[in-house]
């Protein structure tokens, strides 16, 4: 069989398998709708978090991006790892305790107030729809690359999977999907990277292959990698390029936005107990660990191998798949200096031979790193109908996850807490699966045609949930004494600062978008780190220009801090 | 909007046993953040150029770049689990556990 019909048999089987689950894993209550009723294991509730978590990006894009800037890349990996730390001792055992649906449920609750329940929905919208969009458009990349259908095709063909799970089962049919295709994911990742790790360096464990020496030499892999860099004028991979204040600040936006992003907040509501939303904070890091730290081991594979077969040598001379995806244009070649050679170096690298500077003659897209593995390490054409089945698994479980939080937003904290509060359980049931619909077509649509802002999905999504939910969320269970006045002004402040900072350099001034021109050299990615550091300033300030929160306030803040008598995600009654 | 089932009132020893209880969370999440500090922002940022001089024997690892891309994530594991197992014990020994 080709490639073309594989990969229509192992995506066809995988949707039909999600199908099937969210059939059988219907919901018939708003609390099964919301929280899957409460009652997720949390092994279970561990890996749909993972795979929740895990986005297009993750999966498709990250090794490649490690692999363009080495250790600078250690970013993405520490904060997408990192903030499980914050969400597991900060966050996750006190919310599950707390024990409603949603995060602006508790933001207004905690804050007794209606503007701050407000604020929070607004946020959550705006972070979930700019990381949806993303997802979509990644389903639709994803078809286009391997199905050959346009990318307007696959969208309609994603938007129609995740309508029929997420809008049929909410989170229990979202729950039960995300576990098989974290499955799915995590081998479709790891298959192709055991089998390059055997070719490159011998060894059949990515993480350890990584440190040993190249297959049939003495010299270790990372140090011929920093040879082959030194040797073509690009900087040393293992080595630091950008200052210490802006890695330091992005790591930290990343990892306190991670804590802060509602659709994993509320993978927490779903376990029984206190202790298990602690226990599975624990295993969804393992589970995501292993795609995390497998990652920095197929870019430097991928690496060496791509600078081992293309630098200097006849473009004549190119492998097969170098010429197959250079006809999608993800690989782009040009004879400047028309020598028939690939020239791939770095900036500023001057030829020995003739003293003169040369120019970079190739451009690779990030992406390939992974798609392109299967090929590179010559395997057979399964395995990349699993890579596309995997890279799938990763944009649908992610989106279904952003869907509910957009649904449960609508349904729950617009209408029934805000607006209609008599609405019947019913009723309410109705209002979640038709916003999930409505979500679903405006998520499909900002994938076909996707704004300028989604392109900036880390820094806007990462960025506001750290400057918002994380401050708000922790001054909320540790500091007794911040009232609704310092969390609105806070949450305000950091909000319209990071928003305005990431606007003003991506779409304002786009002409400015260099290191010379930012705030102390901290770029928009990690600006959140400073909007996070603001909101907490303000909301203690304001806190204390005004009376603390009231005694049933406090006694909330008592009763959140103790894990004994913990039930199952409830509604309260509105009198 | 008044919450109709708010938490019940504690007594005067449960009052008392919460703000020890808190306490001793609060000196455990402390001391779990700082090692999660150290092995992230500490070893994999701030002192990775000196690590980087330091090399995991028999291996091609240079250690600050082995915190980076692999070290911080399995610590980060550690930590959490080491969390599970500490804040357990500690509810237990408060008598704020589930049953």
């Amino acid at each position: 069989m080709d490639v073309q019909a594989w990969t229509t048999l192992i995506v066809g089987l995988t949707f039909a398998l999600y199908i099937g689950i969210a059939i059988r894993t219907r919901a018939g209550s708003t609390g099964e709708f919301y929280v899957a009723g409460g009652g997720v294991p949390p092994l279970a509730n561990g890996m749909a978090t993972a795979a929740d978590w895990m986005s297009a990006a993750s999966f498709i894009s990250m090794a490649g991006i490690i692999s363009f800037r080495g250790l600078d890349a250690s970013i993405y990996l520490m904060g997408w790892t990192g903030g499980y730390v914050l969400l597991a001792l900060l966050l996750a055992p006190y919310l599950r305790k707390f024990g409603r649906f949603t995060v602006p449920d508790f933001v207004g609750d905690r804050y007794d107030s209606r503007a701050a329940r407000l604020v929070a929905v607004v946020a959550a919208l705006f972070v979930s729809f700019t990381y949806v969009a993303g997802q979509m458009r990644g389903v639709g990349v994803v078809f286009g690359r391997f199905l050959g259908v346009g990318i307007e095709t696959g969208v309609l063909i994603g938007m129609v999977v995740v309508f029929v799970y997420a809008v049929l089962g909410g989170m229990k049919g979202i729950t039960y999907t995300q576990v098989a295709q974290y499955c799915v994911l995590i081998f479709a990742y790891l298959v192709p990277a055991i089998f390059i790790s055997l070719y490159v360096a011998g060894h059949a464990v990515p993480q350890l292959g990584l440190g040993s020496t190249v297959s049939g030499t003495s010299t270790f892999l990372l140090d011929r990698l920093d040879g082959l860099h030194r040797e073509l004028g690009f900087p040393l991979y293992t080595e630091r390029n950008t200052p210490r204040l802006e890695l330091f600040c992005a790591t930290l936006a990343l990892m306190v936005g991670t804590a802060g992003l509602p659709h994993v907040i509320i993978r927490f509501y779903t376990v029984p107990r206190v202790r298990d939303a602690r226990l599975s904070a624990g295993w969804a890091l393992v589970f995501i660990a292993l795609l995390y730290t497998t990652a920095p081991a197929i870019a430097v594979f991928a690496r060496t191998n791509l600078l081992d077969t293309v630098a200097g040598k006849p473009y004549a001379d190119m492998p097969e798949w170098f010429r197959k995806w250079e006809a999608t244009g993800l690989i782009r070649f040009e004879d400047r200096n028309g020598d028939g050679l690939i020239q791939t170096v770095g900036p500023g690298y001057v030829d020995p031979a003739t003293g003169l500077p040369m120019q970079n003659e190739l451009r690779v897209d990030n992406d390939i790193m992974v798609l392109a593995n299967p090929e590179i390490a010559g395997l057979p054409n399964w395995v990349i109908g699993l890579v596309a089945a995997g890279g799938l698994a990763a944009a649908l479980s992610t989106a279904a996850g952003l869907l509910l939080v957009i649904s449960t937003s609508i349904s729950h904290d617009l209408l029934k807490r805000t607006l209609l509060p008599r609405i019947s359980e019913r009723g309410e049931l109705w209002a979640a699966r038709a916003a999930a619909a409505v979500g679903v077509a405006i998520a499909g649509w900002l994938g076909i045609d996707p704004p300028g802002f989604v392109s900036e999905v880390v820094a806007f999504a990462f960025g506001l949930a750290a400057a918002s939910f994380f401050p708000t969320i922790f001054l909320g269970i540790f500091s007794r004494r911040t009232n609704r006045q310092g969390a609105i002004a806070g949450m305000l402040v950091g909000l319209v600062f990071t928003a305005a900072y990431i606007a003003w350099f991506k779409f304002i001034h786009p002409e400015l978008d260099s290191r010379a021109n930012y705030l102390f050299g901290i770029s928009p990615i990690g600006i959140g780190a400073v909007g996070m550091a603001l909101n907490f300033a303000v909301a203690l300030v304001v806190s204390r220009l005004f009376p603390p929160p009231p005694e049933h306030i406090q006694r909330l803040v008592s009763s959140v801090r103790i894990p004994r008598g913990a039930g199952e995600a409830h509604e309260i009654s509105v009198p | 909007m008044e919450l109709d089932e708010a938490p019940p009132e504690l007594t005067e020893r449960e009052r008392a046993a919460l703000a020890a209880y808190w306490r001793a969370n609060v000196r455990l999440l402390a001391l779990l953040l700082s090692l999660w500090f150290a092995v992230s922002f500490g070893c994999g940022i701030l002192f990775v150029d000196a690590l980087n001089r330091v090399r995991i024997p028999g291996s091609g690892f240079k250690l600050g770049f082995w915190f980076a891309q692999q070290g911080a994530i399995y610590a980060f594991i550690a930590l959490i689990f080491a969390y599970v197992v500490l804040m357990n014990r500690l509810d237990r020994r408060f008598g704020f556990d589930e049953r």
